[in-house]
């Protein structure tokens, strides 16, 4: 996820604090990559050092600076939205990793490393539907619920994968015609959370 | 806790195939609350539709116990059984099976005047069916003037119609589009909220997501469940760290 860019973005609404920019920020997300407010302004002396954004006039009664988005940020966000997020760039994918490693691991059970983590997205699956149907019912935000509908789907297809994972290891096993270490006492599979995923 | 609505204990069902038998469910424990909607979800042959057929009584365990509203089927005569499906139990299949030469309201009381409740008494329960599932300005229709999601919805509310506690889906969404079929779920959830018992069958994890909890099937055994966490903050907090 790029901060970067969001932060860019929420400035061409016009001039903004960091507290104001989080919370505009969240708002738009659904708190769905909550940040806190060291990393705005973090990310913020970064767009000032690239010349993305300049302060705006003196800070508040509160010492709170304003930033204002330059020409060359404006240029940078319609960069941004013009361009795809490229599938290598974003920092995945620790369960297909994760998942390889266990494959070539002795004595890990790998079914059971698949259901765990099936079970994990599962419940994620059915957290995110109760979200979209309080955000039916509500007359809708559009934007939050299509946050929601894009985790909705990347939860699908994790756990069509896992799926596809199961049968092919079944088949793998089956195969080689030696009875499965299913009784063998696994290392305790950690999924990985639909939240540390959301951030990446 | 009270009761389950449905509650299945140890069921084995066995067909035999040539020499071979093959186990389609093989000592499966369920057990579904009243305001309950359990999604059973798994490949193709895994056991899901038999499953469903045994819950309403459609198909007899080799091994193993029914019950439907605290009564063991096993114990029932076949017309006892037969009351109870009709009573008891609402079916909604992917096949929808609305009699084309009848209306919506007519194909929705038609199970209660079969049973010999008072046709008055049928269509107004009919008709309440329909307003609840959001098509009773429909109820004069028939099927081939309504849409694929409003033919649902009228067979919905012809396995809702009456008393029945235990609403039995499979693949309910089958034909319909994204939005439609998510329609149909919100009926099912909704009446489920509103106190019947679900069991929803499907092999697509986002319509298993509208349920409480998710049954993992793999060749007629239960491997795995998901229950909902504590609540949603907790999906979306975790990345703060």
């Amino acid at each position: 996820m790029s901060i970067r860019h969001g932060l860019l973005a929420l400035l061409e609404r016009g001039p903004s604090h960091g507290y104001q920019l989080r919370a505009e920020f969240d708002a738009a997300t659904g708190a769905t990559w909550p940040l806190n407010v060291g990393q705005v302004y973090t990310t913020l002396d970064r767009l000032e050092r690239d010349g993305f954004v300049v302060q705006d006039g003196a800070p508040d009664a509160d010492g709170r600076i304003a930033y204002r988005i330059t020409d060359e940020g404006r240029a940078e966000v319609r960069a941004w939205f013009t361009s795809p997020v490229s599938p290598k760039a974003a920092p995945r994918d620790e369960l297909a990793i994760k998942l390889a490693l266990a494959v070539t691991t002795p004595g890990v059970d790998v079914v059971s490393v698949v259901q765990t983590q099936r079970g994990a997205t599962m419940t994620s699956l059915q957290e995110l539907t109760r979200l979209k149907v309080q955000a039916g019912s509500g007359g809708g935000d559009l934007a939050w619920s299509l946050v929601l509908d894009s985790l909705v789907f990347r939860a699908e297809a994790e756990i069509r994968w896992l799926d596809h994972c199961e049968a092919r290891v079944a088949r793998a096993a089956a195969g080689r015609a030696v009875p499965a270490p299913t009784s063998v006492a696994p290392i305790p599979p950690t999924p990985v959370t639909a939240a540390k995923q959301a951030r990446r | 806790m009270s009761a389950p609505v449905l509650l299945l204990s140890r069921v084995t069902r066995e067909h035999v195939q040539g020499d071979t038998v093959v186990h389609a469910l093989c000592g499966v424990d369920l057990a579904v609350h009243a305001g309950e909607l359990v999604a059973v979800m798994g490949p193709s042959g895994s056991g899901k539709s038999t499953l469903l057929h045994v819950a309403g009584g459609l198909d007899t365990p080799t091994a193993g116990s029914v019950f439907v509203e605290g009564r063991d089927l096993a114990t029932l005569t076949a017309a006892q059984v037969a009351a109870v499906r009709r009573r008891s139990v609402g079916y909604v299949f992917q096949d929808l099976n609305l009699l084309p030469s009848l209306s919506a309201l007519e194909n929705v009381s038609l199970p209660l005047e079969l049973d010999g409740v008072r046709r008055g008494m049928a269509r107004r329960a009919a008709r309440e069916a329909l307003d609840e599932v959001g098509v009773g300005a429909l109820a004069g229709r028939f099927p081939d003037e309504m849409s694929g999601g409003q033919q649902q919805r009228v067979a919905i509310a012809r396995a809702l119609v009456g008393p029945r506690r235990l609403l039995l889906a499979d693949e309910p969404t089958g034909a319909l589009d994204c939005t439609t079929g998510e329609e149909v779920l919100r009926v099912l959830r909704g009446r489920c909220e509103a106190g019947a018992a679900g069991v929803l069958v499907t092999h697509e994890a986002r319509h298993a997501a509208w349920a409480d909890r998710v049954v993992f099937l793999r060749d007629g055994v239960v491997v795995d469940q998901s229950g909902p966490v504590a609540g949603a903050e907790s999906l979306l907090a975790g990345g703060a760290v």
